[in-house]
Parts: structure tokens; C-alpha cells; sequence
């Protein structure tokens, strides 16, 4: 290898040619990826060749899948060099695959192979493998539930808010009126609400909506008129010299100014209203990923439990990460200074 | 390309500009604190009027009288005979703070105006031609956070020139930009309105900058603000700010306000 062939590769190491080899960054990186992959294979002879004190399903299946997932990480580390793009991209969770599969040995050791956690509330991975391939129909048919009824709530708490919130900071009286009873009824628990909600609806179905829409209202609705109260009073200013009319100081200056406080608070809803969504689906609701986490319980079924916690957990991820997309959308014009 | 520009924005003829013995007070928890005392003054039309006085003396507010933004406690404010009871887009003002929405890109900010009084369908090429003006064509699409401070204050002059005003009030609208961008916007302004042949009103507390653009310039007492000069400027522009009878008038208003000592 020439000097002028070092220096290219220093320069732009991720389009070099010369793959993993091209530097010492490069090897280092080759290294924990290969060994990343060797605590995988090593998760995988562990779970195949040390018998379960117990029985559980899928084991093999899960050894199998770890074997393949090891064999690609070492194969990566190898060969990554050849597809630089996908390395890179991959390089960043080298370390993650590294600790998990360290992770997942060691739960494996102390569940199915020694009797160093007690059963059965703590069930091995291969039994949550078995929970998610055996039982995926009723988890998907739950999180559809979960998902629906949460929405459903959300939008129709986050829209009482946001109009309510524009009406405390656009109009007096509307504030004489509703502050009072807003300091009143919103840091009240939706959930203390509960068992009024139950006999005062038709269904516990619609009483849930209601709750997570409560829930989701009162941060929509302090956070909007906060938003609308301190917009900068020059706006109106600029705007009214130009001929605007009332409507459209409301519609094309407060609102606008407000919304960056706006998604704070649909933020700070969407997080309380999942304590409310999983409440009233054990309460309740016969439906939904609460329900399904109870009715594990009631059936001492913990690997199910685990899977269903795992799923919910992912599930409150999605619809956080989902809202600071939209959010990212609509005020696109800031830079972001909250990274989700 | 200015003159291709200035043919599709109509020529506005000004409005004259009647301050008849006003007299303006706040309320500062309950006791009146009085900014304005029996002020009289009239712009004709296409003057170009500047208010100098120290600072905080009530000089923005009495150009918020004339924008319509606030009824004064007494006296009248009158555009060409008719008494000025709220804001209109005739009479559009330019602040310290270039106060662009941040939510709009340049573009949609200068259509502000046009769009509030439901023109916006019909002006899309009054809008370019406004953007030429001011030398931001390429930046229709930046947002306010990628301006510098000087194009921004080019922005909210844009946003003001695009409704074709009468009066173009001007509240310290150079006062925060960084000299040599201050040196070149007042030639750029006073281009403007020369052109443009609205009536000018400029409040700063920067006497060159007055004795530059103006053809009169008015000077007003500390607070409650009075009027205590009234000096007309009778030079050709441009004007250059070395010229004898310009350091003169400046010594002059420098004595006025009590600062002749100080230089």
C-alpha cells in the first residue's frame, strides 16, 4: 500500500476501498464486532448445551436465531469493509449488540440453567420466545385495542385542550368562568375519576375514552394558554398595522406562536394518559394490552406478563416518537432543541 | 431590475399627517404618568419627518398614535382631514425588532399584509417585485432564524412597502444593526422613499442619521415630550454627513438637547 493510498483511506475512511483494514479505527471496530458476535454464538451454545432445570419452549428455535445473528455480527465484522454504508450505520450499535448478548447469557444462566432467580416469576427468553410466537395473534389483537382506544381518547382530549387553552388566553370571560373550575377539576387523578366514570357511561369502553381525554386535556389545555398568553404582544402589533382582523390574529398569529408550547403540553398528555389507558384496561376494558397483562396474571402466566410489558413499553415508545415526528413536521421552521 | 419593479408597484402619492394638540398619559398603577404634552405637528405629504429626542421621551408612542395602535387621552391625529381611530394598512409601521413571524419564511412574511386583507391571490408578482426592491429575491424561501440582523430589518421594510403606504412610519428601525449596515439601509431608505413618494416619519435618537434622511427634523423635549425645534433641511440627496451645514444643524441640536459639552 502506497502513502498516497494511506492518505486517501485516512481521508475518507468511509468510502475506502481497503474495507475493515484501511485504519486502526477501522480494526478496532472489526474487533468489538467480532466480539459481539462471539457472545452471541457463546448465548447460543449456552442455551443449547446446558440443560433448562425447567421446561420451556422454543429453546432451540432461540439458540438457532442467536447462532445466525452471532454468526452475521462476526461476518460484519469480517467483511464490513465490502458494504461501507451499511457498516457504518451498523457500527453505532456494535456496543448494544455487544452488552445485550452478555445480557441475555446471563438471564439465561440464572433462569433456565440454576435456580439463582425463582420460578415461575421469572421465566428465561426462550419462554418470552415462546409467548411471542405462539400467542402473537392475541398480542397484536391487543395492542390494536390499546392503540385504538388511546387514540381515540387523546384526540379528543388533546382537541377539548387546544380550543379551551386558545379561549383562557384569547377571552376574559371564558377565563372567568372556566380557570376556576380548570384549577379545580384538572390535577384531580383521572383515575379517581374511575368508579363514577364506570356506571356514568354506557360502556367502561366509552367511560375509558373519556378518562384518557380528561387526562390529556388539562396539559393541552394550561400549556395552549400559556402559549397564546405569552406571545410576544409585537406580533398583534405588526399584524394589526397590516389590516388584520380579529379572526386573523387568532387563527394565522396566536395559534401559530403558541404551538411550540402547544406540543409541549400533547407531550405531557400523551405521557399521563397511558396511566390511565393501562388502568382502565385492567379495570375495566375486555380488551387491550392491560386487560391482557391481567388476565396473564390471573393465569400465572409471567412469561406472558414479560412479553406484554415488553410490547406495551415499545407501544408508548411508538406513539411518543410518532408525536415529536409530527412535531419535527410542523415546526420545522425551529431548530429542534428536544431530540426524541 | 429596481426600475422593471418599482412599474408594477403603483405610485403612492403620501397623506399628510395632522398631530392637532395631543396630550397622552399611562396609567402606572393608578397614577397618570404623562409621555405627551400638547404636541402639534404636520407632515405633508411626501415629507419626510424625523422625531429626535432622549431617549424614552415618548416619540414610539406618539408614532403608535399615529399607526392607530392607541387612541390618544386627548387632542387628534388626522391623515389627510380624517381623524385616525384604528390601525390601517395605509399607514404601516417598521419597528425596532424586525418582529418577522418565525413560523413564515421571508416570503410568506412580506405577504403578511396582503394576505390579512384578503389580497393575497392577486399580488404574487407585487410580492417579488417588493423582495427585488429590498435585494432579497434569493431568500424567499430562509426562514427569520437564518437572517442576519440587517436582512431581517430588510424583510420587515419589505413587509411594510408591499401594501403601497401612504405613511411609512419608522420606530428606530436601524437602531439594533451593526453601523455599516445602519450606513447602507439609510441610503436604501431614503431611496425608497424617494421613489416611492410616501409621507415619512422616523423616530431615532441618532442626530446624523436624522440630519441624512430627513427633509425636517423635529426635536422634542425629556419627558412628557414637547416640541422644542423644528428645523427644516433643505439639501439634496445624497447627503454627505461631512457637509459644513450638516455639522452645523448638528451642533446646533446637540445644544438643543443639552449635550453641546459633551463632544
Amino acid at each position: 500500500m502506497s502513502l498516497a493510498s494511506l492518505d486517501a483511506a485516512r481521508g475518507a475512511p468511509d468510502e475506502a476501498a481497503f474495507g475493515a483494514f484501511a485504519s486502526r479505527a477501522s480494526l478496532g471496530q472489526s474487533a468489538l464486532a467480532l466480539a459481539a458476535g462471539a457472545v452471541w454464538l457463546g448465548f447460543a451454545f449456552l442455551t443449547l448445551r446446558w440443560p433448562d432445570i425447567g421446561d420451556w419452549g422454543r429453546g432451540p428455535e432461540l439458540a438457532w436465531a442467536a447462532a445466525i445473528f452471532g454468526g452475521l455480527l462476526a461476518a460484519g465484522g469480517l467483511f464490513g469493509g465490502l458494504w461501507p454504508r451499511a457498516a457504518k450505520r451498523l457500527r453505532r450499535s456494535t456496543p448494544w449488540f455487544l452488552v445485550l448478548g452478555l445480557f441475555f447469557s446471563l438471564w439465561q444462566a440464572a433462569t433456565a440453567k440454576s435456580t439463582l432467580l425463582p420460578q415461575p416469576f421469572f421465566p428465561p427468553p426462550h419462554a418470552m420466545l415462546e409467548v411471542f410466537v405462539d400467542d402473537w395473534a392475541k398480542l397484536a389483537e391487543s395492542v390494536a385495542a390499546s392503540i385504538r382506544l388511546e387514540m381515540l381518547g387523546f384526540a379528543a382530549g388533546a382537541s377539548a385542550g387546544f380550543v379551551i387553552g386558545v379561549l383562557l388566553g384569547w377571552s376574559r370571560a371564558f377565563g372567568y368562568w372556566a380557570h376556576p373550575v380548570m384549577r379545580l377539576i384538572g390535577p384531580l387523578p383521572a383515575i379517581a375519576w374511575l368508579p363514577i366514570a364506570f356506571f356514568a357511561f354506557p360502556s367502561s369502553w366509552s367511560a375509558s375514552i373519556f378518562l384518557i381525554g380528561l387526562t390529556t386535556a388539562f396539559p393541552v389545555a394550561i400549556l395552549t394558554w400559556s402559549g397564546v398568553a405569552s406571545v410576544n404582544m409585537a406580533y398583534y402589533d405588526v399584524a394589526r398595522t397590516l389590516g388584520a382582523s380579529p379572526v386573523f390574529l387568532i387563527f394565522k398569529v396566536a395559534i401559530p406562536a403558541a404551538l411550540p408550547h402547544v406540543f409541549v403540553g400533547l407531550f405531557m398528555g400523551l405521557g399521563a394518559s397511558f396511566a390511565v389507558l393501562v388502568t382502565a384496561e385492567m379495570m375495566g376494558v375486555k380488551a387491550g394490552l392491560g386487560f391482557y397483562l391481567q388476565w396473564a396474571q390471573g393465569w400465572a402466566a409471567y412469561a406472558n406478563m414479560y412479553a406484554a410489558l415488553l410490547i406495551m413499553s415499545l407501544m408508548c415508545s411508538g406513539l411518543v416518537t410518532l408525536l415529536f415526528k409530527l412535531r419535527d413536521r410542523v415546526l420545522s421552521y425551529q431548530k429542534a432543541d428536544v431530540k426524541w | 431590475m429596481v426600475s422593471a419593479a418599482l412599474k408594477t408597484a403603483p405610485a403612492s402619492a403620501g397623506v399628510e399627517i395632522a398631530i392637532r394638540d395631543v396630550s397622552h398619559s399611562f396609567d402606572l398603577e393608578g397614577a397618570p404618568l404623562p409621555v405627551l404634552e400638547n404636541v402639534g405637528l404636520t407632515a405633508a405629504r411626501g415629507e419626510f419627518v424625523a422625531l429626535l429626542g432622549p431617549s424614552g421621551c415618548g416619540k414610539s408612542t406618539l408614532l403608535r398614535l399615529v399607526a392607530g395602535l392607541e387612541p390618544p387621552t386627548k387632542g387628534e391625529v388626522a391623515a389627510d382631514g380624517q381623524r385616525i381611530a384604528g390601525p390601517d394598512p395605509s399607514r404601516v409601521v417598521v419597528f425596532q425588532d424586525p418582529t418577522l413571524f418565525p413560523w413564515r419564511n421571508v416570503r410568506d412574511n412580506v405577504s403578511l399584509g396582503l394576505e390579512a386583507q384578503g389580497l393575497l391571490k392577486t399580488s404574487g408578482a407585487r410580492i417579488d417585485a417588493t423582495l427585488r426592491l429590498v435585494g432579497l429575491e434569493n431568500f424567499a424561501k430562509a426562514f427569520p432564524h437564518q437572517l442576519s440582523g440587517g436582512m431581517a430589518q430588510r424583510v420587515a421594510l419589505a413587509r411594510a412597502l408591499v401594501n403601497d403606504p401612504d405613511l411609512l412610519i419608522l420606530d428606530e428601525p436601524l437602531g439594533k444593526l451593526d453601523s455599516l449596515t445602519r450606513l447602507s439601509m439609510q441610503g436604501e431608505i431614503v431611496n425608497l422613499w424617494r421613489r416611492a413618494g410616501f409621507t415619512a416619519l422616523l423616530v431615532t435618537h441618532d442626530i446624523e442619521e436624522a440630519l441624512l434622511m430627513a427633509t425636517r427634523v423635529v426635536v422634542f423635549s425629556a419627558r412628557p415630550a414637547s416640541i422644542k425645534a423644528d428645523i427644516r433641511i433643505d439639501k439634496p440627496y445624497p447627503r454627505h454627513r461631512d457637509d459644513p451645514d450638516l455639522v452645523a444643524r448638528r451642533r446646533e441640536i446637540l445644544t438643543l438637547l443639552g449635550l453641546d459639552a459633551s463632544w
